[in-house]
């Protein structure tokens, strides 16, 4: 199994990179995947990646991109909630990018 | 978009693509992720090659012929007269002489020769039959998930080889020696664990249904509802969980709950069934496809619905048309009293299961729906045959309807509709690149080389009519086209599903 290390602390990723262990997590483990995946992370990245994790909380799944944008309208304003704001933070897509950033599993499926 | 790593094949001037000269071991390079050991254990195979995995393999392949006697007659019927060395796209984007079809193939024919023919048995030099060693093995996984399993090259075999069989096979002896796909793999253990691919438990496509309630009455003014695990109901909708998910996937979703407002139909999804795909048919698992399978029969009887209907997925329709008969059906065996229970509960007057496409298109024809068609005039739309859908099932009651009705709705819904080239659309459509158990970042490459034979045809559409919509009726379509077309200079907008345009014509009141 691939490992990373931040500050000193070896943590278990898998061959994608996602955190093996959703408890490894914390912002400088966050900002080391961001700096893996040429994410620079600013306030706004911190409001997409904290709001996952809270859903990921409630609902044991990364929330739906609908769900995603509606919350984002709430906490940025309407011109950022929508798919294309969140691909300009995450260019590879706010569902995996994101979510790795976040510490959590991979959303599977035909998605 | 990261640069990627990988040269993006160029566009040609013709929507039918020249074919490429041969780069021997262009892709030996790819291999998808293997399955670990939960998703390994969970579906009953080991996780790794173990001492005997040879023997294993002889003798899956022994019991995969008994059971299938179409993989033994398709493995001894290739003349190897090349009518499907060019049919494939993942050929025509890679140049990799192992992914013309017939060669492919070979990967496993000349290991069946070897094993259960005379002449491959006793004189294996003189009838081209080749040990099993490792090396084939690792070339059998990585051509294997380099096939998307569409059976265009099908349609122009004179013997009619379906060559996704022997892919389907091929994976299942992979499998049964401890070479599974991690990322069909996983999602087989999380459509059987949670009810859909995506791993969506009930809370959370609970809260996800009532916010699409609140964004269509926020949009139209009507309360449209997305009813979940309605027992009573008349129809079970079942659809691929991107739909919950993703964009442009849940447009889509919004288009089949405002027709089936307009119908005044009572309709719901299920918690238990929130799935239609079934990468059991991908793994060539029969097992596998039956239990995911039997969640839908099971949801069906739970909410005692009469009638099942189907949403944009392209195998999920393959899978209902063809398969669900044998597989949870009264072809399962007549004497299965669930199966009769179903039979007597369904609804007879209509076909089941139906389409979605069908079920709009009837109402489109009896009147029921009113569109106001100008409301897509801004998009100029071309349409995209799903593989599974064009070569493996039906719509409606004439033959072609599969070709024919989705046609027939956009047609009804927008004003702007050009084909592609005819050599490139119906039975001969070009798979999206994405298929199969193909959907996955580490194939990323064979995705975006694979997708290169349906680009050159639809930028010539672009080109020629300035078409910017491609309307299609496939959860894997959708995520593949959104992930590639970028790559080609294309934006992800420009994708969508059939009933999203339903979605954005229709007239509610």
């Amino acid at each position: 199994m691939p490992t990373i290390e931040v500050n000193g602390k070896t943590i278990e990723v898998d061959e994608e990179g996602y955190l093996v262990n959703l408890s490894d997590w914390s912002e400088e483990v966050a900002d080391f995947l961001a700096k893996e995946e040429k994410v620079e992370m600013t306030p706004n990245h911190w409001e997409v990646v904290n709001f996952l994790r809270e859903y990921y909380n409630e609902y044991q799944i990364a929330p739906a991109i609908r769900v995603l944008t509606k919350a984002i309208a709430k906490k940025l304003g309407p011109d950022k909630g929508n798919n294309k704001y969140l691909y300009e933070l995450f260019p590879y897509g706010p569902a995996k990018q994101a979510c790795k950033i976040a510490g959590l599993p991979k959303p599977t499926g035909c998605i | 978009m990261a640069a990627p790593d990988f040269e993006i094949p160029q566009f040609q001037e013709h929507a039918v693509l020249d074919i490429p000269k041969i780069k021997e071991g262009a892709m030996s390079h790819i291999k998808s992720f293997v399955a670990g050991q939960s998703a390994q254990e969970y579906l009953g195979y080991p996780w790794e090659l173990g001492e005997n995995w040879k023997e294993r393999a002889i003798e899956r392949m022994g019991e995969v012929l008994k059971k299938y006697r179409s993989v033994r007659v398709f493995l001894d019927a290739c003349v190897h007269c090349g009518a499907c060395t060019d049919k494939c796209h993942y050929y025509l984007g890679t140049a990799d002489p192992k992914n013309m079809p017939v060669a492919r193939q070979e990967l496993m024919r000349k290991v069946y020769r070897r094993y259960f023919t005379f002449g491959g048995k006793y004189f294996p030099w003189l009838v081209g039959a080749e040990d099993l060693t490792e090396e084939v093995l690792n070339d059998w996984y990585n051509y294997y998930h380099e096939c998307s399993e569409c059976r265009r090259c099908s349609v122009f075999c004179p013997y009619g080889i379906d060559t996704a069989e022997i892919t389907m096979a091929g994976r299942e002896i992979l499998n049964y020696v401890g070479m599974g796909q991690k990322y069909s793999n996983e999602i087989l253990v999380k459509v059987q664990k949670v009810g859909n691919n995506l791993g969506l438990p009930g809370p959370a496509l609970e809260d996800t249904l009532a916010g699409l309630e609140e964004d269509i009455e926020a949009d139209t003014g009507v309360p449209v509802k997305l009813p979940l695990d309605q027992k009573g109901a008349e129809i079970l909708l079942v659809t691929p969980s991107a739909d919950f998910f993703s964009e442009p996937h849940v447009e889509s979703l919004i288009g089949y709950a405002k027709v089936f407002h307009a119908a005044g139909a009572s309709w719901t999804l299920s918690s238990l069934a929130s799935e239609a795909g079934n990468f059991g048919l991908f793994n060539g698992n029969y097992e596998t496809m039956r239990k995911v399978a039997m969640r839908i029969r099971d949801a069906a009887l739970e909410l005692g619905v009469k009638r099942i209907i189907v949403g944009e997925c392209g195998h999920a329709w393959r899978v209902a048309y063809s398969y669900w008969n044998t597989l949870t059906g009264i072809g399962y065996g007549g004497e299965d009293p669930y199966s009769q229970m179903l039979q007597k509960q369904l609804d007879h007057r209509y076909p089941q299961p139906m389409h979605i496409c069908e079920y709009t298109w009837d109402l489109i024809q009896k009147g029921v729906l009113k569109f106001d068609k100008s409301k897509n005039d801004h998009r100029i739309i071309t349409f995209h045959d799903s593989c599974n859908v064009a070569r493996a099932s039906r719509m409606g009651n004439e033959p072609g309807g599969q070709f024919t009705i989705p046609r027939n709705i956009i047609r009804a819904v927008a004003n702007n509709f050009y084909d592609m080239d005819p050599n490139t659309i119906g039975e001969s459509t070009y798979c999206c690149g994405g298929g199969g158990g193909l959907l996955t970042d580490d194939l990323m490459e064979v995705r975006v080389k694979g997708a290169l034979p349906r680009m050159n045809a639809f930028n010539a559409v672009v080109q020629q009519n300035g078409v910017n919509f491609l309307a299609l009726i496939c959860a894997i379509c959708k995520a593949q086209f959104t992930k590639v077309f970028p790559y080609y200079g294309f934006d992800m907008s420009m994708v969508g599903g059939v009933h999203q345009l339903v979605s954005t014509a229709i007239e509610l009141d």
